[in-house]
């Protein structure tokens, strides 16, 4: 066949050369931040030392480096990977599901629903849950908490998109799901009121968020369900371009919208979920991290900024998790808290900068 | 000159069909209907009627963004309805008014995403791909902005890459809800020349709302009219223009359209007749001067003559006015002559 309506001139270039740039750059420097993650900490190990050890060329100098490197360091650099590239993506398909930049995991009360499937579990579960639940608990109380947590994400995100569907103005949604967050937050504070002191302790050392408690098989499971989060989003990732252009368009142009809606939902649910279960909220990567990669790759088309904001993702958690040991010192930084302070500004920088784009 | 030979089956095709919305607790708001509707391959159609008579909702049911309240609606002899979303998405594309808020995303992106329904799973592009895509470019004169965000654009620039992604997308059958809002008048001459050109050369079916009436008289092979009473009628637009049909659909107070010119008179003039001797590019603006000032010309005898240069242009001849008890008078411009009448207009005697 030939093009309709005008002769055929050959496809300009695309901007492809930049697009691998900006991906090698990221796979580059997600492999520096995580040598440097496993390095940094109370025990300072040499980066070299690191870098062979994760090669596997050599043992370690001493038995100590050995087991701080294998038992305690990589799993957490692994957990940090998983967190970041999961919260990233989840975050993604949110803002392009809605149509709105400020969308994110913990904006629309995902976190929110999380953490009250997990403050379920806790109170079902008696005393000692948490976070440290995870390592009493075992594996099987490990899957009760990803399931509590994902159901809990999951039933806040239905339930503003069923609210999404009477409402077509984006930033009446953003204020839906603030309050849909308000609500699910009060029923924990309320659960809180009514709890003995130490499981709200408990409950609050969770919501500091911690990379550190994730080892061994809790590991495995949550990288599994993490895993196929993203492999669910990937394949969403055709689909998800035609949602940029909203729902009517992507119809027109043969998209089963509620399929994949379903789709999408059920991908950031799981991503969210089992983060949020293992690791406690983080706030931030899920809002920020899209932005950032729409900057650096600069395109919109999911096929690049689906692996993209993957890539900086667990770079940004890796480097704030580096922060967050405060080099030089003995002390560590709940990883919650470090994430805030440094997406808060990014966040701001997208809010100023919009009326510029727009009014161009 | 050839004419669009109708064939078979129509393009689209409704019948008893009835638009609306299903209000609160169920019961029906109609907005128009029931009608009977065809449009072929071959031929644009401009919908055309007053503000709220329903065309957005006729192109929205149309276009199967929202479902009709009643009666049966078929693409291409198949049920709308029963088309899976893929093969709706081969047979028709559509324009929409809502604004596209797409940020980072590229012109030729977006104008790639029309391809969706003809790539695979992954959406990986072919030869052909690329060639209808950058045809799509060129033909809407898209191209030259190619590589710059969206969000960057104006209304008009946006309106044009809409059109880009609908006519990527190669639909026998494309739909567009006022696609020449937001443009200015040399856009929107390009873009009703261009959908004509696109009917007639490739044999698609076209239908457009629009509110440029002129424009639309010009271009459209067909003009649905809607008028506020809810029946739609259905001809080529010189017919029903003679047959005072699309007067009749936007008639207002105090407002007039004029079927000698194929315009709505601006001017209600209440002054004394002018007899206006002559033809031509001269007389049709000395026309308009005249009822901009309040006169009202006529054909025949008056108190009043003018007569207007033989042929337009700077220094090729002068307007002459003649008046009761007034000797010809020479004019070298309208503005002279428009000041003489004025003069004569004060003249009690006038």
């Amino acid at each position: 066949m030939t093009p309709a309506f005008l002769p055929p001139t050959t496809p300009p270039s695309l901007p492809a050369p930049r697009l691998a740039r900006g991906l090698l750059a990221l796979v580059v420097l997600v492999g520096l931040a995580f040598v440097l993650d496993v390095a940094l900490g109370p025990v300072r190990i040499p980066l070299l030392a690191v870098a062979r050890l994760l090669l596997g060329h050599g043992a370690a100098a001493d038995a100590a480096t050995d087991f701080i490197v294998h038992q305690i360091r990589l799993p957490k650099a692994l957990t940090a990977l998983v967190a970041g590239s999961g919260l990233a993506v989840s975050g993604l398909q949110m803002q392009t599901l809605f149509r709105n930049p400020l969308a994110g995991p913990s904006a629309l009360g995902l976190t929110a629903g999380a953490g009250l499937g997990v403050a379920l579990v806790m109170l079902a579960g008696g005393g000692g849950a948490g976070a440290l639940a995870v390592r009493q608990l075992g594996l099987a109380g490990s899957w009760a908490l990803v399931l509590a947590a994902t159901a809990g994400a999951a039933l806040v995100m239905a339930l503003v998109l069923a609210l999404a569907a009477r409402v077509r103005d984006n930033v009446v949604l953003l204020i839906v799901g603030l309050m849909v967050a308000s609500v699910t937050g009060a029923i924990v504070s309320l659960w809180q009121y009514f709890s003995a002191p130490e499981q709200i302790q408990e409950y609050l050392l969770w919501t500091f968020g911690a990379l550190g408690g994730v080892t061994g098989p809790h590991l495995a499971v949550l990288a599994t369900v993490v895993g196929a989060g993203i492999g669910l989003a990937l394949a969403s990732a055709k689909p998800l371009n035609a949602l940029l252009l909203g729902e009517n368009y992507a119809r027109s142009l043969g998209l089963r919208v509620r399929r994949s809606r379903t789709l999408i939902i059920l991908s950031t649910s799981l991503l969210a979920g089992s983060i949020t279960a293992f690791c406690g909220p983080i706030g931030f990567v899920g809002l920020a991290v899209p932005h950032l990669t729409r900057a650096l790759l600069g395109t919109a088309d999911h096929r690049m900024l689906l692996p993209g904001a993957c890539l900086l993702g667990a770079a940004l958690v890796l480097g704030c998790d580096c922060l967050a040991q405060l080099p030089g010192s003995q002390i560590t930084l709940p990883i919650n808290v470090v994430t805030s302070l440094l997406g808060a500004p990014v966040v701001l920088w997208v809010v100023l900068r919009r009326p510029l784009r727009s009014a161009a | 000159m050839s004419f669009p030979s109708p064939q078979p089956t129509p393009a689209l095709m409704a019948e008893a069909l009835t638009i609306g919305y299903a209000g609160r607790r169920g019961t029906p708001r109609p907005v128009a209907g029931p009608l009977h509707l065809a449009l072929w391959p071959g031929e644009l159609v401009c919908l055309l009627g007053p503000n709220g008579a329903g065309k957005s909702t006729l192109l929205r049911t149309l276009a199967g963004v929202q479902a009709p309240l009643g009666g049966a609606l078929t693409v291409a002899g198949e049920p709308l309805a029963s088309l899976g979303p893929e093969v709706r998405a081969r047979q028709l594309s559509i324009v929409l008014t809502e604004r596209v808020e797409a940020g980072y995303l590229t012109v030729q992106e977006l104008v790639r995403l029309g391809r969706y329904p003809h790539t695979g799973w992954l959406g990986n592009f072919s030869a052909h791909d690329h060639a209808q895509v950058q045809a799509a470019l060129v033909a809407t004169g898209t191209a030259l902005f190619a590589h710059r965000p969206v969000g960057e654009l104006s209304d008009g620039e946006r309106q044009k890459v809409m059109l880009a992604r609908a006519l990527a997308q190669d639909t026998p059958l494309i739909l567009l809800d006022e696609p020449t809002a937001h443009l200015d008048l040399p856009n929107r001459v390009a873009l009703l020349r261009l959908l004509h050109q696109l009917a007639r050369t490739l044999g698609k079916a076209i239908l457009l709302s629009t509110h440029e009436l002129d424009l639309a008289l010009q271009a459209a092979d067909r003009v649905w009219l809607l008028p506020a009473t809810g029946e739609l009628l259905a001809g080529p637009p010189e017919d029903l223009v003679l047959s005072g049909a699309f007067a009749a659909a936007f008639q207002r107070e105090g407002l007039a359209f004029d079927p000698a010119t194929g315009t709505f008179e601006l001017h209600a003039p209440t002054g004394p007749p002018v007899q206006l001797v002559g033809d031509g590019a001269a007389a049709f603006w000395t026309r308009r001067a005249l009822l901009r000032a309040g006169l009202v010309p006529t054909a025949g005898p008056a108190a009043w003559r003018v007569t207007v240069p033989a042929a337009a242009g700077a220094g090729l001849g002068f307007w002459l006015s003649e008046g009761p008890g007034q000797p010809a008078q020479q004019h070298s411009s309208i503005a002279a002559l428009l000041q003489a009448l004025g003069a004569a207009w004060e003249n009690p005697a006038f």
